[in-house]
C-alpha cells in the first residue's frame, strides 16, 4: 500500500513536470515573438546608413558658419576667430554650470562642431547667420527660453542644464570632418 | 463506428488538401503562360538549408556592371548591401563612387557627386521614358526584384540568357527583335547580351554564357531576396522549436485527458 | 456568490466592483464544453489566433508603410530589405492571410458537416457568414496595398464588378475610386478600411463567441448536452488540447512563412502596379477562386455579380433551407454523400477560378456554379423528405462510455 501511493505520487509528479514544461515553453515561444515586433521600431538600416555624414569646410571663412544636417538634427560648424578662441579658453570654469575646457570640447581650435539643439528642451539655438543674436557670451543664443551659449557652446545663462552636445566626429583631412 | 467515420472523415480531408496543394501549384506553372519548358538547374540557394555562393554572386556582380547595368537599373539595392554578398566598406565605397548621383547645392543648383555607400544603386536612365526612348520602345526592366517577380525565377533567368539561337527559316523576326527559344512570342527585344569571355573574371573561371548567366542569376537572387540565408536560419529553429511544442503538448493533453478516456 | 473565489485581495476587490475576473474564470475556465469535440473544433480558436496575429502584425506593419501610389510599393520592399526583421513580419501577414482562409474555411466546412447552423445556433452561424463577408472585404483591400501589378488589377477588376448594379452601379464606382480610375485616393481609403475593418471583425468576434457560449459548442455527434456528465470544463482539457493544436497549425504557418513564403502569392505582385499594362492573365487570391468561377460561369455582367454574391447570401439563410431536425452527417447517410460532393465542387470552381474563361473551364463551371446553387436551394430544403437518418443515441457519454458514471471530470479538477 505505500509503495503504491508512492509510485501514484512519482506519477504525479511526472504529470506536473510534462505539463508545466509544456505551458513554460509555449510561454516562452510568446515572448520571444515579441522581440522582431518591437526590433521593428529601432532605426531601420536605410537609417542607419545615414547615420554619418561627411563635411567639406574648405570654402568656410574665419568667422563664418555653416548648419550641416546630421541624423535629422542640425549641426553647427563655425570658423572661430582668433579672439573667440581667445576668450573660450581664458575663461575660468569655476562660474560655469557644466565645467568643461575648451580643450575637452574643441579638438581642432579653428573648428567647432555641435550639436544644434538647446539642451534644455530642443530648440535650435541662433547664432549661425551673420546678423543673429548670439547672446551675451557671443556664441549662440536660444530664443525659446533665454539659454545663452559661449564660443565653447558652453552654458552660461539660462535654464539648460548642460552644454550643447558636442558629435563624435574625426577630421579626414585638414579640411573634411566627418561626423557619426 | 462514430470512431470510424470520423477515421474517414479525417481522412479524406488530408487526400482534399493535398489535391488542393497540387491544384495551387498547377496554377503556377499555368501562370507562366504559354507552357515553354526550361531546364532545370541546380541552385546552390534552393532548398530549405540552401545558401548563396559568395564566389558566384561576386561574378555575377561583375557580370551585372559590365554587361546589364548599361541598360538595366537595380533601383531597390543599396551599394552598403553589397556587404553581405562578402566586400568590405572600402571596397563597396570605391565601388559606389564609381557612379555619381544628382544633389542640390548651397546656391540651389543641380550638381553631380559621386555616390556614396547609402546610396541606391544608380540606374542607367533618368526616368522609364528615357529608357523606353534609348531601346527602341522596349522598357529595359528593374532588376531589383525580377527573380522574384518571374514564376520560377532563376531557371526561368537562366534559360532566357542563354536562349539566343537562330531563328527557324519560317519565323519572321522584325528589326530590333531578337529570336530568343524561352522568352514568351520567342521575340525579344533585348540583343544577346552575353558572349564568350564577354566579361574578364578575376578568379579566372572561364566566362563562357552558361557560368555567366549562371553568376548573374545568383546575384540577382540575392537581391530579389537578400532576407534568404537569415531566414532560412531562423526558420529551422522556430521549426525545431514547435515540433518539440507540438510533441509536448501532444503528450501533455494525452496526461490530461487520460482520466476522460478512461471512463 | 457572497464569498469570492478569488484570493488574490487587488483580484478580489476588482472583481467586486467590475467583474471581469469572474467573467474570464465563467467563460474560459469553467465553461462546459462537450467532452467528444474532435480536432476539427480545433479551427475556432485557431482562427481567433489568426485574427489576433493579423491584427498585431498588421498595425507594426502600418508604422512603415506609406499609402501612396508613387511610394507604396518600394515602402513594402524598404520593410522587406532595411526594416529590422521587416521580412518576417510582413510575410507572416502575407501568409497569415492565406492560412486565416484555410483556417476559416475549414471551420465553416465542420460546421456543414455537423449541422452547426440549427436551431438554436443560428446567429451564430449568421454572425459567422458576416465575419467571413468582412474578411473577404479587408484581404481584398489590403491586396491592394503594396501596389503591385496584381495589387493595381485585381482592384480594378473588382470595383468594376459594381458597376454591374442598376442606376447606383457607376456613382458606386466612382466613389470607390475617388477619380477616373484606381490611383492614389483609392490607395488612401482602402488602407484606412483595410486598417479598421479588423476591428469591426473583432466586434463581431466578440458576438459570435456570446452567442456561442448561449448554448455551447455543438458536438460531432450533434445531440444536445444532457448534463454535467457530457462535459468536461473548458480548462485544461481544452485548452492543452487548443494549445496542441496550435502548435500543429504554426509549424505548417511557419514552414510557409520561412522556406516557401511566395507559394501562394503571384510574381507579377513583385512588379510595380503600371496602369498601362495589364498582366496576360489575372488571378485573385486562392481564396477567392471559387467565388470567381461563380462571377465568370454567368455570361452576364449583372447575373455573375448577383451569383458571386448569391454564393455567400445563400449561407445566412442556410439555417431554414436545411429542414433536418438532425444536425450531425453521421447519421445522415445521403446528406453526407452530398457533403463530400458539395466540398469537391467548392474546390473544382476553385480550380476553375484559376484557369482561363475559355473552352471545356466555363461549361464546366456553369456546371459546378449549377451544383452549387442546387445544393444549397433545392437539396437542403428537400432531403429530408427522402432521406432516413440513422437513430440518436441517447446522451453523448452513452455511445462512446455506455453509461455515465462520469461528473468526474469536475471532481478531478477540484481535487487538484
Amino acid at each position: 500500500m505505500p509503495k503504491n501511493s508512492k509510485s501514484k505520487n512519482d506519477n504525479e509528479g511526472k504529470r506536473d513536470f510534462l505539463i508545466i514544461s509544456t505551458y513554460a515553453m509555449a510561454g516562452i515561444g510568446a515572448a520571444s515573438v515579441a522581440w522582431p515586433l518591437i526590433d521593428q521600431m529601432n532605426p531601420a538600416a536605410d537609417t542607419l546608413a545615414l547615420a554619418s555624414t561627411e563635411v567639406d569646410l574648405s570654402s568656410l571663412e574665419e568667422g563664418q558658419a555653416i548648419t550641416v544636417t546630421w541624423r535629422g538634427k542640425p549641426v553647427f560648424v563655425r570658423h572661430r576667430t582668433p579672439e573667440e578662441i581667445k576668450q573660450a579658453k581664458e575663461v575660468s570654469l569655476d562660474e560655469m554650470r557644466h565645467p568643461e575646457t575648451d580643450e575637452e570640447r574643441v579638438p581642432n581650435e579653428k573648428f567647432i562642431v555641435l550639436v544644434g539643439v538647446c539642451t534644455h528642451l530642443g530648440c535650435v539655438p541662433l547664432g549661425q547667420k551673420s546678423g543673429d543674436v548670439k547672446g551675451q557670451y557671443g556664441g549662440w543664443f536660444c530664443p525659446c527660453h533665454g539659454s545663452h551659449y559661449d564660443h565653447s557652446g558652453r552654458i552660461r545663462k539660462g535654464p539648460a542644464p548642460t552644454n550643447l552636445e558636442v558629435p563624435s566626429y574625426k577630421f579626414l583631412s585638414d579640411n573634411i570632418i566627418k561626423i557619426g | 463506428m462514430i470512431k470510424r467515420s470520423s477515421y474517414f472523415f479525417s481522412y479524406n480531408i488530408l487526400k482534399l488538401c493535398l489535391s488542393l496543394v497540387v491544384i495551387c501549384s498547377s496554377n503556377f506553372s499555368f501562370a507562366a503562360g504559354e507552357k515553354i519548358s526550361y531546364p532545370q538547374l541546380n541552385w546552390s540557394f534552393s532548398g530549405i538549408l540552401g545558401t548563396f555562393d559568395r564566389a558566384s554572386q561576386q561574378r555575377g556582380l561583375q557580370v551585372y556592371k559590365e554587361v546589364c547595368s548599361g541598360c538595366h537599373g537595380m533601383r531597390l539595392l543599396a551599394y552598403r548591401n553589397l556587404k553581405s554578398i562578402g566586400y568590405n566598406d572600402d571596397e563597396i565605397k570605391a565601388f559606389a563612387a564609381e557612379n555619381s548621383v544628382n544633389t542640390i547645392n548651397d546656391d540651389g543648383e543641380v550638381v553631380e557627386r559621386p555616390a556614396r555607400p547609402s546610396d541606391k544603386f544608380v540606374s542607367p536612365y533618368p526616368n522609364d521614358k528615357a529608357a523606353r526612348a534609348a531601346n527602341g520602345g522596349a522598357y529595359p526592366p528593374d532588376l531589383s526584384l525580377i527573380i522574384k517577380a518571374r514564376p520560377d525565377g532563376a531557371n526561368y533567368l537562366h534559360a532566357l540568357l542563354t536562349g539566343y539561337v537562330d531563328a527557324p527559316a519560317e519565323k519572321k523576326v522584325p528589326d530590333g527583335m531578337y529570336y530568343n527559344k524561352y522568352y514568351s512570342g520567342n521575340l525579344i527585344g533585348m540583343p544577346q547580351p552575353l558572349y564568350d569571355d564577354g566579361v574578364e573574371y578575376a578568379d579566372g573561371t572561364k566566362a563562357t554564357p552558361y557560368q555567366m548567366a549562371k553568376d548573374v542569376t545568383a546575384f540577382l537572387a540575392w537581391a530579389s531576396e537578400p532576407e534568404m540565408e537569415d531566414r532560412k536560419r531562423l526558420g529551422i529553429s522556430v521549426m525545431l522549436f514547435l515540433l518539440l511544442l507540438s510533441a509536448l503538448s501532444y503528450f501533455a493533453m494525452k496526461q490530461i485527458w487520460a482520466p476522460i478516456k478512461k471512463q | 456568490m457572497s464569498k469570492s473565489k478569488f484570493k488574490n485581495p487587488v483580484v478580489k476587490w476588482i472583481d467586486h466592483r467590475l467583474p471581469v475576473f469572474s467573467f474570464m474564470d465563467h467563460e474560459l475556465n469553467h465553461y462546459p464544453t462537450p467532452k467528444n469535440l474532435n480536432y476539427f473544433w480545433n479551427f475556432g480558436s485557431l482562427a481567433g489566433f489568426a485574427l489576433v496575429t493579423m491584427i498585431i502584425t498588421g498595425i507594426v506593419l502600418s508604422m512603415n508603410y506609406t499609402a501612396h501610389v508613387d511610394y507604396a510599393f518600394d515602402s513594402v520592399e524598404r520593410i522587406m530589405r532595411d526594416v529590422n526583421h521587416g521580412w518576417l513580419i510582413r510575410y507572416i501577414h502575407m501568409n497569415g492571410a492565406s492560412f486565416f482562409f484555410i483556417v476559416v474555411y475549414i471551420h465553416i466546412f465542420r460546421g456543414l458537416y455537423y449541422g452547426s447552423y440549427k436551431a438554436p445556433r443560428e446567429l451564430l452561424w449568421i454572425l459567422g457568414v458576416l465575419i467571413l463577408l468582412l474578411m473577404m472585404a479587408t484581404a481584398f483591400m489590403g491586396y491592394v496595398l503594396p501596389w503591385g501589378q496584381m495589387s493595381f488589377w485585381g482592384a480594378t477588376v473588382i470595383t468594376n464588378l459594381f458597376s454591374a448594379i442598376p442606376l447606383v452601379g457607376e456613382s458606386i464606382v466612382t466613389w470607390l475610386w475617388g477619380g477616373f480610375s484606381v490611383d492614389n485616393s483609392t490607395l488612401n481609403r482602402f488602407f484606412s478600411l483595410h486598417f479598421v475593418l479588423p476591428f469591426v471583425i473583432v466586434g463581431v468576434v466578440i458576438l459570435h463567441l456570446i452567442a456561442l457560449h448561449r448554448f455551447g459548442s455543438n458536438n460531432p455527434i450533434g445531440i444536445d448536452v444532457k448534463g454535467t456528465q457530457d462535459t468536461v470544463p473548458f480548462s485544461p482539457y481544452y485548452t492543452i488540447k487548443d494549445l496542441f493544436g496550435l502548435s500543429v497549425f504554426l509549424s505548417f504557418f511557419a514552414a510557409a512563412v520561412f522556406f516557401f513564403p511566395n507559394f501562394m502569392g503571384h510574381p507579377d505582385n513583385y512588379i510595380e502596379a503600371n496602369p498601362m499594362v495589364t498582366p496576360a492573365h489575372i488571378v485573385p487570391e486562392w481564396y477567392f477562386l471559387p467565388f470567381y468561377a461563380i462571377l465568370r460561369a454567368i455570361p452576364d455582367k449583372l447575373g455573375g455579380v448577383l451569383f458571386m454574391f448569391g454564393a455567400i447570401a445563400v449561407l445566412f439563410i442556410l439555417p431554414w433551407l436545411d429542414r433536418s431536425p438532425v444536425r450531425s452527417s453521421q447519421f445522415r447517410p445521403i446528406f453526407k454523400i452530398f457533403f463530400w460532393i458539395l466540398l469537391f465542387d467548392c474546390i473544382l470552381l476553385g480550380y476553375l477560378g484559376a484557369m482561363p474563361a475559355e473552352g471545356i473551364y466555363v461549361i464546366l463551371s456553369r456546371i459546378a456554379t449549377a451544383y452549387y446553387f442546387f445544393h444549397f436551394l433545392i437539396l437542403f430544403p428537400l432531403l429530408p423528405y427522402i432521406e432516413k437518418t440513422k437513430p440518436l443515441p441517447i446522451s453523448i457519454s452513452e455511445p462512446i462510455l455506455g453509461g455515465g458514471s462520469a461528473a468526474s471530470a469536475f471532481a478531478m479538477r477540484e481535487k487538484k
